[in-house]
């Protein structure tokens, strides 16, 4: 059983065998490199192996989408990648990507097209919100995050930049805890401080950090777990938690990873 | 002589209708600085504009200031029906023209609009007081000294003696028709009715001439604050319009292509390009420095900035004390391209004056601190979009000046080498899944 639920399937391999799986999972660059996003990135590679979806990824012929690159000003290196990437994209034939990050998901989606690359791309959070709806995961009830206060962290790329405000929540709600919201949620979400390459650098002059900010807000909700759905929101949040020396109390996890676990993955 | 009053009035008007034509002139010209913007008709956008602009959907995420703005809206859109009788009283040298013909329904009609004028004085005194004496913090901060917050509180003002210019028209004109039966008899007017006493016992000549100067008091007000709105954060009553009207329909992530760049870029990859045997394009400046690398929809969303400062409440660059202020970058917007204007307009060097918006206005600390978070976007009444002016700006520091903070140029360099913005050997890209399987 472990064996096919850590199995990952790479589009090469399948192509070299004639198959072409219904869905692409794009990693991205923080779930293939950053320590604590690998895990996010396993988690749903197992949850994808145990409701038996056919996906693949792309493995070594990743790269980066260029989304940093063009918010820091760069669009020349953005659209040399961009390109670069809708040739593997074309060459596989894929159709379908999903991914956990919200700045990929964004930048291929919505920047993508403008460039050739026409593709139905789906955040993790709405795959992971489907896959409930279809009853594939969750439901049982009772599972191991019953009654827990969790808080959730709007992502400025899924939230205000794409509209994405319900999935992951309904995906919280399949858990049956205590969705405690922030006081700025949703459209008033407060970003994490990440976005717009600030991931890549220090922050300007200020008094504060972003992050710290957030967290304080988090904090305020009494929640033991801050559910987010992005990579950058991620950090700063985990960041955040312990610069407040909380991590002790506060835990920051994926959906992905909420939904794995309550699973027994 | 008769007619004395009557070619007085429309002088006057022609006067105004003069400074407003040279003024909205301008203003179009100041705009279409900018560069085209590809932005077409849709049903979409009418939808847009009549929900955010018209109905003001977007104010009511407030519902204070939503409430006493309305007051305000709407008596503005209301009272100006009554405009129109003033304005042919003014060119027949009528009185209350309306009155005799309407009846009863011109008593209404004037205690309607009597009651809106009391809803835009109420609504004018409480923004006074939130501007002036709270302290309301999105109405502080530092692009707000001087002439913004004197602007702010000279409209206020001015639309508060407007109000009571009315007023104490309709007061004094109740009195005169108890004295006068040449006057058209109007019946009460409810709300005038409490200045009533102030002008009791006045002789008729004394309430006749208090009652012209308040008519001419009011329509001059109208004129000279029509005029004055064109020099002011104001325009927004008239902007707010074409604005949402041009506003982005697309996701708010998505920022704008730079097809100069795709044709490079496919050279660069050995792919065939569209226009191959054509010359390339003469590619101006990538990005933006100035007003005139913005597009015209930029800078018509910096004129129609009422500088409510709801996006730069909103900004996490901001309320962590950088130096980012989105109401700022509009507002300067604003200011670099009338300042372009005025020197063309008197045959200067316009944009050759070795200024920039970039640099002379806006500093790359400012843009630097921006974190694309669209909180701003989401945040504004009218559909401006500061984000668009920022990442435009981060371009031309990028690609022109090769000026980007030195972990961005890192940044860069992880990506055009490692193929990921971290130093990560693109070796180790699919390790985690390695990691994985060696557990199973």
């Amino acid at each position: 059983m472990s064996d096919k639920l850590n199995n990952v399937p790479v589009m090469a391999d399948l192509a070299a065998k004639g198959e072409s799986p219904e869905i692409l999972f794009w990693v991205g660059c923080a779930g293939s490199f950053d320590d604590r996003y690998k895990k996010v990135t396993q988690a749903f590679v197992k949850i994808l192996n145990k409701v038996g979806i056919s996906f693949a990824v792309l493995g070594p012929e990743e790269t980066c989408t260029g989304d940093p690159a063009r918010r820091a000003g760069n669009e020349f290196l953005f659209q040399m990648q961009a390109v670069s990437n809708i040739q593997v994209l074309d060459t596989y034939n894929v159709k379908k990507i999903v991914t956990a990050c919200p700045h990929c998901f964004n930048t291929i989606k919505n920047e993508y097209p403008e460039l050739g690359g026409n593709y139905e791309v789906i955040h993790h959070s709405t795959y992971l919100q489907q896959l409930i709806n279809e009853g594939k995961v969750g439901l049982k009830g009772g599972g191991e995050f019953k009654g827990k206060k969790i808080t959730y962290h709007d992502s400025c790329y899924l939230g205000r930049a794409n509209n994405i405000y319900e999935a992951p929540r309904e995906v919280l709600a399949a858990l049956d805890a205590e969705l405690i919201e922030m006081k700025r949620c949703r459209t008033k979400g407060l970003c994490c401080g990440a976005g717009g390459a600030q991931m890549f650098k220090d922050a300007e002059p200020g008094n504060k950090e972003v992050n710290v900010e957030r967290t304080e807000e988090a904090i305020e909700t009494g929640a033991s777990i801050v559910a987010s759905a992005c990579p950058f929101c991620m950090t700063m949040m985990r960041d955040g938690v312990k610069s407040k020396n909380k991590e002790a109390s506060i835990e920051v996890m994926d959906l992905a990873e909420l939904i794995a676990k309550n699973e027994g993955l | 002589m008769q007619y004395i009053s009557q070619i007085v009035f429309l002088i006057l008007v022609a006067v105004a209708a003069y400074f407003l034509y040279q003024r909205i002139s301008r203003i179009r010209k100041n705009i279409f600085l900018g560069k085209a913007s590809g932005r077409t008709a849709s049903p979409e956008r009418w939808k847009t504009m009549l929900l955010v602009a018209f109905g003001q959907k977007k104010m009511f995420k407030r519902i204070v200031p939503a409430f006493l703005h309305m007051l305000i809206y709407v008596g503005f859109l209301v009272i100006n029906l009554e405009v129109l009788e003033f304005v042919i009283d003014g060119i027949a040298g009528t009185h209350r023209i309306f009155a005799p013909v309407l009846g009863d329904f011109y008593t209404v009609l004037i205690n309607v609009f009597e009651f809106l004028a009391v809803g835009v004085l109420f609504s004018c005194v409480v923004f006074l007081i939130r501007r002036n004496i709270l302290k309301v913090k999105r109405f502080q901060g530092n692009e707000m000294k001087k002439w913004p917050t004197l602007d702010a509180n000279l409209i206020l003002v001015i639309e508060i003696i407007l109000m009571f210019a009315i007023l104490t028209m309709n007061a004094t004109d109740m009195l005169i028709q108890g004295q006068d039966e040449h006057y058209a008899q109007t019946g009460t007017f409810f709300f005038s009715s409490f200045l009533v006493p102030l002008f009791e016992g006045m002789q008729l000549s004394t309430l006749i001439f208090i009652e012209r100067f308040a008519w001419w008091f009011h329509i001059l007000g109208i004129l000279g604050f029509a005029v004055y709105v064109t020099y002011s954060k104001h325009l927004h009553i008239a902007l707010a319009f074409p604005n949402t009207w041009y506003s982005n329909l697309n996701p708010k992530g998505k920022m704008e292509n730079m097809a100069e760049v795709t044709n490079e870029v496919k050279m660069m990859l050995g792919m065939p390009t569209e226009n191959a045997n054509e010359p390339p394009a003469e590619i101006a400046r990538f990005g933006a420095k100035d007003v005139n690398d913005l597009s015209w929809v930029n800078i018509m969303n910096a004129y129609s900035c009422t500088e409510c400062g709801r996006c730069t409440d909103n900004c996490p660059a901001n309320m962590t004390g950088k130096k980012l202020s989105p109401r700022k970058i509009m507002m300067d917007t604003r200011d670099r391209a009338e300042e372009v204007g005025a020197s063309l307009a008197k045959g200067g060097k316009g944009l050759e004056d070795g200024k920039s918006l970039l640099g002379d206005y806006i500093t790359k600390e400012e843009i630097n601190a921006c974190t694309s978070c669209n909180a701003c976007v989401e945040a504004c009444p009218v559909n401006i979009d500061p984000l668009a002016i920022i990442l435009q700006m981060r371009r031309y520091v990028a690609m022109e000046e090769s000026g980007s903070p030195a972990s961005w140029n890192s940044m860069f360099q992880n990506v055009e080498t490692n193929f990921a913005p971290w130093k990560f050997p693109p070796t180790d890209r699919f390790k985690w899944a390695e990691e994985m399987e060696s557990k199973s």
